[in-house]
């Protein structure tokens, strides 16, 4: 059992994962990097797949990676890029290298990358993907073929609280649990009060303790940042008065820090919520800065840990 | 026959509904909105992506298919059962059926055809009230 999936499901500890780096040239030793700034802070880290539709090294192969590393990996998979045989061999895959926790998303379209031109596959959408892996995780394919044994998974899906229809977003969050999920991601929200309504959305239809909710929350170095979500991630809508705290700050760095870590906190307060995961642009100290500030000691990884993790199934 | 079956649907779902003719018609369970018209033809919609006025992540000129689909089927006079049906979750499209008849598939039963893996779930489902 991994380690996140042993503490949504036997504790009541909240958890935290981060986004890894998407790797390009000279992978394994910018990897090694990134993982040792990550180490020790958190219980599961996304190995992403083609994010915002570019090509990168793929989900697999970063995952395996970052088992050898010492971090335990989430295999992200989405729907934009491969058609379900190729989504099932990737499963498989990564779980014959000993990954057991399982991200569903539908994924952002062809159009968000710089390859426009591409054909999108979308032969499952999210919601069909979690249930896929439901159905590996039983020890079957898609076609109903036998895996024996089957893999153990802990499977995992996302959801946006700051999109339209907002009201619908819960009954998603109930769709996803039917299919399997267990934890849920969101998509990074800039407006409170719909995050609140979201979690308080959860809890009322009973999900609470049945799926984990872990809110995002992304560290950046000021106001460009805050705009470009604004203005390009489709989904993502950031208020202007947040926008202008930043912009106008004496510190604008200090000032976007501070911002992120009250909605930080302020995610952690919501119900059903059971731990954050956070993107990191920054490249300084305050990822650091944050995980302390947020009350989390850093763990220390012993090469033996680190053993165990690459080579453990 | 088949064809001719498939060829009046074709024209009288097409200029209607916008018909995709995936073969598998689910538009009673989506509002009368045809989910094939989703550039990412999502079965279960709507996606993360759409934005703050509504519109398609991929096509900002267009409305997001998926909420029009939840307004009708909040607004229109549907039976409801058919409004329930919103909240399933809807199958991967068979992609064999394309170009064939739905309707033809729907009286021999061949749209409900899912492949076994699919099925044996020990789902729970939930529904949720909205306010």
């Amino acid at each position: 059992m991994s380690t996140l999936e042993h503490k949504l499901t036997k504790t009541t500890e909240m958890v935290f994962t981060a986004e890894f780096h998407s790797l390009d040239g000279n992978g394994l030793e910018k990897a090694k990097k990134y993982a040792d700034r990550l180490s020790g802070w958190f219980d599961g880290v996304n190995a992403t797949d083609n994010t915002a539709a570019h090509a990168h090294v793929s989900n697999v192969a970063t995952a395996i990676a970052m088992k050898q590393l010492g971090l335990e990996p989430i295999l992200q998979v989405v729907c934009r890029d491969k058609n379900r045989l190729a989504q099932q061999a990737d499963i498989m895959g990564a779980s014959m290298f000993g990954v057991e926790n399982f991200l569903a998303l539908t994924g952002d379209d062809v159009t968000a990358g710089d390859e426009t031109e591409a054909r999108r596959v979308f032969d499952l959408d999210g919601p069909q993907l979690v249930r896929l892996m439901s159905t590996i995780k039983r020890g079957e394919y898609m076609s109903g073929r036998k895996i024996e044994p089957a893999p153990h998974m802990f499977i995992g899906a996302v959801e946006n609280p700051g999109a339209p229809p907002f009201e619908y977003r819960v009954q998603r969050v109930a769709k996803k649990y039917a299919s399997g999920a267990k934890f849920l991601q969101l998509q990074i929200c800039y407006h409170q009060d719909r995050l609140e309504k979201f979690c308080a959305g959860v809890r009322d239809a009973g999900l609470a303790g049945k799926i984990a909710i872990i809110p995002s929350i992304v560290l950046v170095k000021g106001a460009r940042p805050l705009n470009f979500m604004h203005n390009n991630v489709a989904g993502i809508d950031v208020p202007a008065d947040q926008i202008a705290r930043v912009e106008k700050a004496a510190n604008p760095s200090e000032e976007a820090y501070l911002q992120t870590l009250e909605f930080a906190q302020h995610a952690l307060a919501q119900p059903a919520v059971r731990g954050l995961h956070i993107t990191d642009f920054r490249n300084d100290e305050t990822l650091e800065r944050l995980m302390t500030d947020l009350g989390r000691v850093r763990q220390t990884i012993t090469s033996e840990v680190k053993d165990n993790h690459a080579y453990s199934a | 026959m088949t064809t001719f079956i498939a060829t009046i649907e074709h024209v009288v779902k097409g200029p209607v509904w916008g018909c995709q003719d995936c073969g598998q018609c689910v538009l009673h369970s989506t509002g009368m909105t045809c989910p094939m018209n989703c550039p990412k033809t999502l079965r279960n919609g709507p996606c993360g992506g759409v934005r703050e006025n509504g519109h398609c992540e991929v096509n900002p000129e267009m409305k997001c298919v998926w909420l029009k689909a939840y307004d009708r089927t909040q607004g229109w006079p549907l039976p409801s059962a058919w409004k329930e049906e919103y909240n399933h979750l809807r199958p991967p499209v068979d992609n064999r059926l394309k170009g064939t008849s739905s309707w033809k598939n729907f009286f021999t039963k061949r749209d409900r055809w899912t492949p076994a893996g699919w099925k044996n779930t020990t789902d729970e489902a939930i529904e949720v009230g909205h306010n």
